[in-house]
């Protein structure tokens, strides 16, 4: 059926031809009776990776095939979700190796964005987890692949973002963890330089993320909530936590039911969110237990937040910089405070070393943050991106509605073995999006 | 423990009434014509619920087996749901016989001939709840689908019929209309949002209204309104409608 299709940032929209199925055989003959589709799974990318001429939705494609409890592995079809991955594991005592920032991503989309979460430093991205995956190429045939199987295809399709085909089912080990709990340590840094240092001074802790008024200047230019945690022992827990130490996390209980009209979210109430944010940590180092549900997915609780940036939707921009180019970053952020566009909640991550095919991190910083779509907000990212190509950076794929080619080219180095990969494999650009047609990845 | 026979399990509505009946702690009885499809739900239901599932070959339109597939079954179902169904394609059917007669077929006698054999089960052993998956579209024909309503009509006919014959010997009968649902079968069809409900909610009102032991339900109240208008136009305006 035709639809209008939109992912998560709500730009831009694209009607599209949208398909389903529960059996491979129904995928199979889909994609024998129509040429170009991408896979979509929960539309959770911001921008234009998973639309296209014809969609094929997998959400309907999500049973759990095997789950060792002894060993902690799992695998299951490509339409499962994380949401669904910790209802079954946490109560056996697992946890997600990687988990983004909000647990309604599919396993499919999992992979093809190999997503990172706030234990990268340490743990890596979410293909270090993989096992192994099965596919549906563009020649037609289901592969297998893993690192030591067919491990061109394998390497192609973890952050591949659905262009080698479509992932039909993912096997991935979990992580042992004792209670459903995260120790949390918040600190307060005054300004960027204090952050970065204190990102270093704590880089033994497994998850680490701040939280950056990217709004703020002079001196307090950078100032920010560093938040870290580990995964909380049962000694730890007291009263009513230690009576239910693997408790699953609960459905939202919030909903956005309309798109806001556009002067909600405007400089005052954004400068005024952060400034709120910043001073309800009334101490310096805060320490506490939270459930995993609110510190990895604090803004799950609010079913449809994205409606918050009214119609036009909004865009994230989220890139990455080498260790040594904080001037950069300082840069980007004085132009970002300069315009007075920053968004509620501007994020940063130092990430751990890797160097993969076309996953997006690598050792440095990234810095992610929504915008507001308004008419002069392209030229300004436009602006940023030549920052972060002259610091040798990237834009992180899923998250991307707008790069120019010429920048997606220049920045991901291993591009062209990337695309004689998916040649191989998708002789016809059979799996093809807006956004591969955008970066002439597909054309 | 309890057990529900699913007959069409593979369906999307099946799928997700064998995930409410297999969470609320049911022994669940798949039955479908396609194996490896029941053997990967079975699979699912076991790992996700910790249930116990079985599942069955069972082909519609192969009348004669009906009575050996249930006499196979491990024993007599609580629960019996009837949910395959064919919407096949109005046009084609106006003009092929074969069409026509998979659509009455599937939807009609196939429904009946099985039910009949749970029917005279149930009425032996005095108990036991059969449920049957009609439609809105049988409560008035339409030029748009008038087979597949025909055919729907008159299962919800049988369907009332059986309700009456059963009644005193302890059996209850489910009539289910759910309005349009987002399914395999409709995904072609651009369905109006508010009226169209997911698989999953089309399971829960169902497993509702069986507990309650209502007679007839429609998944979303707004289409017992839509269903009053509709069967209240007189034929001489109905008929130059275009519906
Ligand atoms: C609030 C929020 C927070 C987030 N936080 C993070 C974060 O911390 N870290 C991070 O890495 N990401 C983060 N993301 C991004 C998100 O994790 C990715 O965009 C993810 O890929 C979305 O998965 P999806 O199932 O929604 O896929 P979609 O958005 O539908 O698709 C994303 C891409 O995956 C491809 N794809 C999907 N399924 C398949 C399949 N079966 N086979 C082949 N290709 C497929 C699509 O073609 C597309 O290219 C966040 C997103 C949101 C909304
Ligand atoms: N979707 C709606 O809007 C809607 C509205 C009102 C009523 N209904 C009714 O709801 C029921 C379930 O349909 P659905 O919407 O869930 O659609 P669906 O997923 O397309 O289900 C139809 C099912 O019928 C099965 N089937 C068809 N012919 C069969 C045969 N000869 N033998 C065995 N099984 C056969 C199919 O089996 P395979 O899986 O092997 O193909 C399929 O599982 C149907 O009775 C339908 O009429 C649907």
């Amino acid at each position: 059926m035709e639809r209008k299709l939109k992912n998560w940032g709500n730009y831009p929209e694209v009607t599209s031809n949208v398909r389903s199925f529960d059996t491979t055989r129904m995928v199979e003959k889909l994609c024998a009776e129509e040429k170009h589709w991408i896979a979509r799974g929960m539309g959770r990318c911001y921008g234009d990776a998973s639309l296209g001429q014809n969609v094929i939705s997998t959400l309907k494609y999500n049973k759990v095939i095997s789950f060792d409890v002894e060993n902690g592995i799992m695998e299951c079809q490509a339409g499962f979700s994380l949401d669904e991955v910790l209802q079954l594991a946490v109560p056996k005592g697992w946890f997600l190796p990687v988990t983004p920032g909000t647990k309604f991503v599919s396993l499919g989309g999992a992979v093809a964005s190999d997503i990172h979460g706030k234990n990268h430093h340490k743990e890596g991205s979410f293909s270090r987890h993989t096992l192994s995956i099965t596919i549906l190429c563009g020649d037609g045939k289901i592969y297998t692949c893993s690192r030591t199987e067919n491990s061109d295809l394998f390497e192609a399709t973890c952050g591949g973002m659905g262009l080698t085909g479509v992932i039909l089912s993912v096997k991935f080990q979990l992580k042992k963890v004792s209670t459903s709990y995260i120790t949390q340590k918040q600190i307060k840094a005054a300004n960027l330089d204090e952050l970065l240092v204190l990102f270093e001074q704590y880089k033994e802790y497994t998850y680490s993320v701040a939280w950056v008024d990217c709004l703020a200047r002079g001196k307090q230019f950078g100032r920010s909530i560093l938040m870290l945690g580990e995964h909380t022992e049962r000694s730890e827990l007291k009263g009513g936590k230690a009576k239910e130490p693997l408790k699953v996390h609960t459905e939202a209980g919030l909903n956005i039911p309309f798109n806001f009209p556009p002067f909600v979210l405007n400089k005052y109430s954004i400068k005024l969110f952060n400034f709120a944010y910043y001073h309800k940590n009334f101490r310096k180092v805060q320490q506490s237990i939270a459930h995993y549900d609110g510190f990895f997915y604090p803004l799950d609780n609010i079913k449809n937040w994205n409606r918050m940036y009214g119609k036009p939707g909004f865009l994230q921009y989220q890139f990455v910089l080498p260790l040594d180019q904080v001037e950069g970053l300082k840069l980007i952020m004085n132009k970002i405070a300069e315009k007075k566009q920053g968004s509620f909640l501007s994020v940063l991550k130092v990430f751990g070393p890797q160097n993969d095919l076309i996953s997006f991190p690598e050792e440095g910083y990234t810095l992610a943050l929504d915008f507001p779509l308004t008419g002069s907000l392209l030229k300004f990212l436009d602006e940023l991106d030549k920052v972060v190509q002259d610091c040798g950076g990237r834009i992180y794929l899923t998250k991307d509605a707008r790069m120019s080619k010429e920048f997606f080219h220049s920045s991901y180095p291993r591009l062209a073995e990337f695309r004689d990969i998916v040649n191989k494999y998708n002789p016809n650009a059979e799996f093809k999006s807006v956004q591969s047609d955008r970066l002439s990845i597909t054309r | 423990m309890k057990t529900v026979l699913l007959l069409g399990a593979t369906s999307d509505i099946g799928q997700a009434l064998a995930d409410k009946y297999a969470k609320e702690g049911y022994t669940v009885w798949l039955a479908g014509r396609n194996v490896q499809h029941m053997q990967d739900i079975a699979t699912d239901l076991k790992i996700r619920h910790e249930a116990s599932v079985e599942y069955f070959r069972f082909e519609a339109l192969d009348y004669l087996s009906h009575q050996k597939f249930y006499n196979d079954l491990p024993g007599t179902p609580d629960v019996a749901i009837c949910i395959f169904g064919y919407l096949g394609d109005q046009e084609k059917a106006e003009k092929e016989l074969e069409e026509c007669q998979n659509i009455l077929d599937t939807n009609y006698k196939a429904a009946v001939s099985i039910l009949n054999i749970v029917a005279n089960s149930y009425e032996e052993s005095g108990t036991g709840t059969i449920i049957g998956i009609s439609s809105v579209a049988g409560d008035r024909g339409r030029q748009s689908n008038y087979f597949y309503g025909s055919a729907k009509a008159g299962f919800t006919a049988y369907l009332a019929g059986l309700r009456n014959r059963l009644f005193k010997h302890n059996v209850h009968v489910l009539t289910v209309k759910p309005g349009f649902v987002d399914t395999k079968m409709t995904e072609h069809l651009e369905l109006p949002a508010p009226l169209t409900a997911q698989p999953q909610k089309v399971a829960n009102a169902i497993f509702k209204a069986a507990r309650k032991k209502n007679n007839s339900i429609y998944v979303l109240g707004i289409w017992w309104l839509i269903m009053a208008i509709i069967k209240s136009i007189p034929e001489p305006i109905f008929k130059r409608l275009k519906l």
